[in-house]
């Protein structure tokens, strides 16, 4: 054979041994070559994979085009207002911001998850770590079927049966919990004082955003290593104690994750806050006095009666809330991707 | 066979020998029962004295409350008092987390059950089904109109959305998981950022693409658009996970016999991922039939039947409710016209998901009990 080098004896077999002793100072490169590896592509493999990574390529496009057009319609918008768009709270044709309706959206969302979170967690714990196996799939359908129960069906829900029935804890929160400036009410102690009111909005939006965390994260757990929960218990540890130390550790990502996909889904809900809600325009912190607002109730709400400049602010209005989720959900993707749990279920 | 399959899986091979007996690992003790029970009624009798009696406190759900969290103390204490620190918390926490799953539970059946419930006045009558609302006025009694415009529109809408972002998510599907490439990390992070995108927004985009920028009239057509746009990022993450369950070897085998791309990817490939297609394909149209916001904007309102999905307004049943389930909007009698329109929904929801539960739920090239039988049939006959 021609390798004249120390290192590459009787690697010829081996494509980068041979490669790398090739490299070495001692070798003359004329005699040897790795053979070269040619994958050849035949034309039907070509045309395939363009036409799949177009399709690919259409689910950017896609979104960049909503991007796009939401941009600009609401140019027109943005040179009448300026920057007060961002500081007005008023909607109208003349005088129009978001600076009430999307901290309303915001705080909407936020007490949603306040509920979602606990109960979606806990849920997806004892769903993948208590339920014995028979009833643990039937749990999994419900919460899937939970998942894909309309919007409208539970908005109807919370507009007839939840709305009513929590009158008395939002009167029970103010009157004893009233010191606390969130929980502070203005006006009688009636149920005019408390329907309609962000509170109740945002417990009807948890009922939407608590299949999606609970299913998420279930999803992580039960990923969580065989090995590891056995070390568990072989050191000891009882049921929560491996819980604590292996399943929660692991599946952090994931509960980070889903809980800000539950964010994006509860800040984008419209039809839940517009049934229960009854639009103001001035921001108030007060989640249990009745009135509220927000972003998608606007857009349901008024888009199709809007004149022209009312109708570019609503969309400006749309493109600031499209932008925020969609910032939302592509951060909480890369903290799912890259977690380790979501490196098994997403990997290339 | 048939003795092997009526066992729990994993039973096999932990056949008890002569001698030995299987321990019983089962975690449920009377004394633990007891334990809860006592807890859930002392704290129940507690809560009554102090909520009701002492302290002036009202409202039902503020008691279930106030009992909840006493509950959880009273246990906590009990458990202390019998069992050591470890398995105290132990205890504790399994109760938190099945009370947790029991909400959620309770949050399905409650909403599913509460529609049913209020719903069965509208839907006992037979022409709830069989007319629109084109002669009905909003005194009308219930025997006369029905929902019959809204279904049609739901199906053809539907059918619609189906045929537009089925294909388009199959094949980016099939890039994230078969091609690959540079692109692949930014599609998948935006197929997953999609997938929980504002239902609003689809509408809004195709109002102001379709409506306002190319002139298209508000029609089933635009509604159909609209839910594909919703629809589509969820049937291809569903079918992105279904095709990375496909096994490797597989594909190799295909590979090995000298088949290109195209050809593993079409008949080995997506045959063997069949089931788990459908399901998503059946889960995505489930999550897409319900969604309002989106056909809201675009589809138009109207009270009469219209089969044309291309021109006119073209009513379908989540904007139905969205419409006479409004407490504003409506008098007694077209709110449970709403309600009817809600268990036809709810319930054309549930086929589906049954559909999807009925074709999936089997790992790929997991065959069905006809595929088997099909299979056992024609190796005899060879």
């Amino acid at each position: 054979m021609g390798l004249r080098g120390t290192a590459a004896e009787g690697e010829e077999g081996n494509p980068t041994m041979a490669a790398l002793a090739r490299s070495g100072p001692t070798l003359t490169p004329d005699d040897d070559k790795p053979r070269p590896i040619v994958v050849r592509v035949s034309t039907g493999d070509l045309i395939f994979r363009s036409a799949m990574r177009a399709a690919g390529l259409m689910v950017l496009v896609i979104t960049a085009s909503i991007l796009i057009f939401l941009v600009a319609r609401s140019i027109p918008a943005f040179r009448s207002a300026g920057f007060s768009f961002f500081t007005t709270s008023q909607f109208n044709g003349y005088q129009f911001g978001i600076a009430a309706i999307l901290p309303f959206s915001v705080l909407i969302a936020v007490i949603a998850l306040v509920i979602a979170i606990p109960v979606g967690i806990a849920a997806a714990l004892f769903i993948s770590e208590y339920a014995p196996p028979g009833l643990r799939r039937a749990l999994i359908a419900a919460i899937d079927l939970m998942a894909a129960v309309p919007s409208i069906v539970v908005a109807v829900f919370g507009l007839y049966f939840l709305m009513p029935r929590i009158l008395g804890f939002d009167s029970w929160l103010a009157q004893h919990l009233g010191f606390i400036p969130v929980f502070r009410v203005t006006g009688p102690n009636s149920a005019v004082t408390y329907v309609q009111s962000t509170f109740i909005a945002g417990v009807v939006v948890s009922l939407l955003v608590i299949p999606i965390i609970t299913s998420l994260s279930r999803q992580v757990f039960s990923q969580a290593p065989q090995g590891e929960r056995e070390a568990a218990y072989a050191l000891g540890a009882t049921r929560w104690g491996m819980i604590r130390t292996v399943v929660l550790p692991y599946g952090r990502a994931g509960m980070i994750g889903a809980s800000m996909l539950g964010l994006g889904r509860a800040l984008g809900e419209t039809i839940a806050v517009s049934f229960i809600l009854t639009p103001i325009y001035s921001f108030s912190p007060h989640v249990l006095q009745s009135g509220g607002n927000s972003v998608t109730y606007m857009i349901a709400n008024y888009l199709l009666d809007a004149g022209s400049l009312e109708r570019s602010a609503l969309l400006a209005a749309a493109m600031v809330l499209f932008v925020m989720t969609l910032g939302i959900n592509v951060v909480a993707a890369i903290v799912i991707s890259r977690s380790r749990s979501g490196a098994t279920t997403a990997a290339d | 066979m048939l003795t092997q399959e009526s066992r729990p899986p994993g039973a096999t091979g932990t056949r008890p020998a002569d001698g030995e007996r299987k321990v019983r690992i089962s975690r449920v003790t009377p004394a633990g029962v007891m334990t809860v029970a006592g807890a859930a009624v002392g704290a129940l009798a507690l809560v009554w004295v102090l909520y009701e009696r002492v302290l002036p406190f009202t409202g039902v759900l503020g008691f279930w409350v106030c009992w909840y969290l006493v509950f959880l103390l009273l246990y906590a204490v009990m458990a202390r008092q019998q069992w050591d620190q470890r398995l105290a918390r132990d205890r504790v926490t399994t109760v938190a987390f099945a009370t947790g799953g029991m909400l959620a539970l309770a949050g399905v059946f409650g909403v599913v059950l509460f529609a049913l419930a209020r719903g069965h006045d509208a839907v006992f009558h037979v022409n709830f089904f069989t007319t629109s609302m084109a002669f009905a006025g909003p005194l009308s009694p219930l025997n006369v109109g029905g929902v019959l415009h809204a279904i049609v529109g739901t199906v053809e809408q539907i059918l619609i959305a189906t045929l537009i972002s089925v294909p388009l998510a199959v094949s980016a599907a099939v890039f994230l998981a078969e091609v690959g490439g540079r692109l692949a990390r930014p599609v998948r992070i935006i197929v997953e950022a999609m997938t929980a995108l504002p239902d609003i927004i689809a509408g809004v985009f195709v109002y102001v693409a379709f409506i306002l920028a190319l002139g298209m009239q508000k029609s089933g057509l635009a509604a159909g658009i609209a839910l594909s746009v919703n629809m589509m990022p969820i049937v291809a993450r569903a079918s992105e996970v279904v095709l990375r369950l496909v096994p490797g070897a597989l594909r190799e085998a295909s590979y090995a016999l000298g088949s290109s791309q195209w050809r593993t990817v079409l008949n080995v490939v997506l045959p063997t991922a069949r089931a788990g297609l459908a399901t998503a394909v059946v889960l995505g149209m489930a999550r897409a039939i319900g969604e309002t916001a989106p056909v809201l904007l675009v589809s138009g309102v109207t009270k009469e039947l219209n089969l044309s999905p291309v021109s006119g307004p073209q009513m379908s049943l989540p904007l139905f409710i969205w419409n006479y389930g409004h407490i504003e909007a409506s008098s007694s009698g077209l709110v449970a016209r709403g309600f009817g329109a809600a268990v036809a929904l709810v319930l054309v929801v549930i086929c589906l998901f049954a559909i999807a539960r009925r074709i999936g739920g089997r790992a790929p090239g997991d065959l069905s009990r006809s595929q088997r039988r099909r299979l056992a049939r024609s190796a005899v006959s060879r």
